[in-house]
């Protein structure tokens, strides 16, 4: 499928589910499905750092809570609407990535993983001191008592723009994939000594992986101060945020843009129910020993054992 | 600002104090990452746990903090060794540390710490130990004895793991693996069990730091975290895997993090560590005293 035909379907099917979903009378449904959605978007933008590039991200939370804190910034200076500050936050969270990429994805990818955890502490601690956008207290950001399109509830706007803001998540990272530029970096994954040898221009790719990532990450959190209504710095860096976003791609399998959609959705249902029926740090907990559990058990994630499946099958 | 020679002088002592003892929490990374190469960003997770056990054992039978998590470090030299075989087994032997050892890792770290929220709450906890309150005073310089006393065991570790290291067989053998295995194999000798032995030996000075972490502050599941930052920053600087040069770039750290907080505010000092380990990674990997 051509890259265009399948942003057109990709975009179609995402129009029809928030479209559909309005006949859903259950409150609970759109925040529960807003925050899959986010999980969506964070895995498929990790996976194309640590997935394609092989390089791990550990400061996804940083990423996201600069999108959210751009739209805060924005709201608070100018009170500009979210048609504003959503391609805002994206912008700056993917010169944050440009940055950190450019600043530290010349060593080991080792380093690279400790300077983007490093990254997300600065930044958190800068939030704090930071009283323009709350500081420590935390800021407010009222939704709009006008909803467009007729809509019963901002909610349920929230949700249709993740929905679709997803389907673009994943339109750019099978585009990516599919691409010389994907081939470039499976090559960097697979060993960067040989594809620097063979001509592939691995720093730039590498960094333009980063800085497409961070702003996807960025992407995911522009629309959170408005989901709460109140945004503070621990719960927009929160280590969740990193941990699932590292999780679902490998959890789903991160050598396709299937994976982390499929991980992202499977874990991040999960984590809904079991924190309704049970608790939230149990639901941590689940995470975690997933994690440990697939990436010890099962490298290759789901898709890795659908692969194995249709091999066998074939042969 | 007015700038009081006794406030300053408190500084450089409380940095200097709190140096040794990041050198207790970052020693164990120096070997593990600066000359194993396993990227154990669990580190912290394991000083939290000695924190803990600790702090169980002392609120139980009030032994002394210190002297409980010496006494019980084989215990966390054990968990080391262990883990090592999985790391080894499911990673290192495959050719996977770099990306899923890495996740193997930070899931430890997370599950080590939900796991103690489940147990023991969020709340702060702390020890009881006879120097605890107590403040030695020389003029206007200030020794409070919760910090001095966890500095001297510290410094006294650091610098029996550098004499172990180059006047041992073992640790000789810990420092071949270091700047080759493939000669050390070439020699006879296997050089997993060697990993093993120095990564356990890793696990158990994060259990010991973790009392010393007790004693200095009060301790909840989550601060774990800040220590990451710090650990790396302390393991770089100081030139990945070179015990004086960790002790040093602690000593560097400390008193980065004493002044920021003296001047600046508490609220700024966690960015410090993670602050200096961006730098010195973006301007010069090879740290400090790095050749």
């Amino acid at each position: 499928m051509s890259n265009r035909l399948f942003a057109v379907v990709a975009i179609a099917i995402a129009l029809a589910i928030a479209a559909a979903s309005q006949l859903i009378a259950n409150e609970y449904f759109f925040s529960a499905a807003y925050t899959v959605l986010l999980y969506v978007i964070l895995a498929t933008a990790w996976n194309i750092l640590g997935g394609y590039t092989g390089y791990v991200n550990f400061g996804s939370a940083a990423f996201f809570a600069i999108g959210a804190y751009t739209t805060v910034a924005l709201f608070y200076a100018f009170k500009l609407p979210l048609l504003v500050t959503v391609p805002a936050g994206t912008a700056v969270a993917g010169l944050a990535g440009l940055g950190l990429g450019y600043l530290t994805l010349r060593l080991r990818g080792v380093f690279f993983a400790i300077a983007s955890l490093a990254f997300a502490v600065v930044l958190f601690t800068f939030v704090v001191n930071w009283d323009f956008v709350g500081g420590a207290r935390g800021a407010y950001v009222l939704q709009p008592s006008e909803v467009p399109f007729g809509l019963p509830r901002y909610i349920h706007l929230l949700y249709s723009v993740m929905v679709l803001m997803a389907a673009l998540a994943l339109v750019v990272a099978r585009a990516i994939e599919k691409s010389a530029i994907g081939r470039g970096l499976a090559a960097i994954r697979d060993d960067e000594l040989a594809a620097e040898s063979a001509g592939v221009p691995t720093l730039k790719l590498k960094i333009f992986s980063a800085t497409v990532s961070g702003a996807l990450m960025g992407m995911a959190g522009t629309t959170f101060p408005y989901y709460l209504s109140y945004i503070e710095p621990s719960s927009a860096f929160s280590l969740s945020y990193s941990v699932n976003s590292i999780a679902m791609p490998l959890i789903g399998g991160m050598m396709s843009w299937m994976g982390p959609l499929i991980g992202a959705v499977l874990l991040g249902t999960v984590q809904q129910l079991v924190q309704v029926t049970i608790s939230s740090a149990w639901n941590l907990l689940i995470v975690g020993v997933l994690l440990v559990l697939f990436v010890t058990l099962a490298p290759n994630g789901i898709m890795g054992w659908v692969e194995a499946w249709r091999q066998r099958r074939h042969r | 600002m007015e700038i009081s020679p006794a406030l300053l002088f408190n500084a450089i002592i409380a940095g200097l104090l709190l140096g040794g003892f990041y050198a207790a929490v970052s020693v164990g990374i120096s070997i593990s990452f600066g000359m194993l190469d396993v990227v154990n960003i669990a580190h912290p997770g394991f000083i939290i746990l000695g924190s803990y056990i600790a702090y169980i054992v002392n609120s139980q039978y009030g032994f002394d903090p210190i002297l409980i998590s010496l006494a019980l470090s084989p215990l966390f030299f054990l968990l080391g060794m262990a883990l090592y075989r999985v790391y080894y087994l499911c990673f290192e032997k495959r050719g996977q540390e770099s990306l899923r050892g890495l996740a193997f890792f930070f899931g430890i770290l997370f599950i080590t710490e939900v796991v103690l929220i489940l147990v023991f709450g969020v709340d702060y906890r702390t020890v009881k130990s006879v120097y605890a309150e107590t403040t030695l005073r020389l003029g206007v310089l200030d020794f409070p004895l919760r910090l001095v006393v966890p500095f001297l065991v510290s410094v006294a570790m650091v610098v029996g793991i550098q004499l172990f290291l180059t006047h041992t067989f073992f640790g000789r053998a810990v420092l071949a693996v270091a700047q080759d295995p493939l000669a050390l194999r070439l020699m006879g000798v296997n050089p997993v069990r060697i990993k093993q032995f120095a990564f356990a030996l890793s696990i158990a000075t994060a259990g010991i730091a973790g009392a010393f972490l007790i004693v200095i502050q009060p301790v909840e599941p989550s601060i774990g975290r800040e220590y990451i930052g710090l650990v790396f920053a302390v393991c770089v600087l100081g030139g990945m895997g070179s015990i004086w040069g960790t002790l040093l770039a602690a000593f560097v750290l400390g008193l980065a993090e004493s002044f920021t907080s003296t001047f600046f505010g508490p609220s700024w000092a966690p960015a410090v560590s993670f602050g200096l380990l961006l730098a010195t990674l973006a301007f010069r990997p090879s740290g400090l005293f790095g050749r």
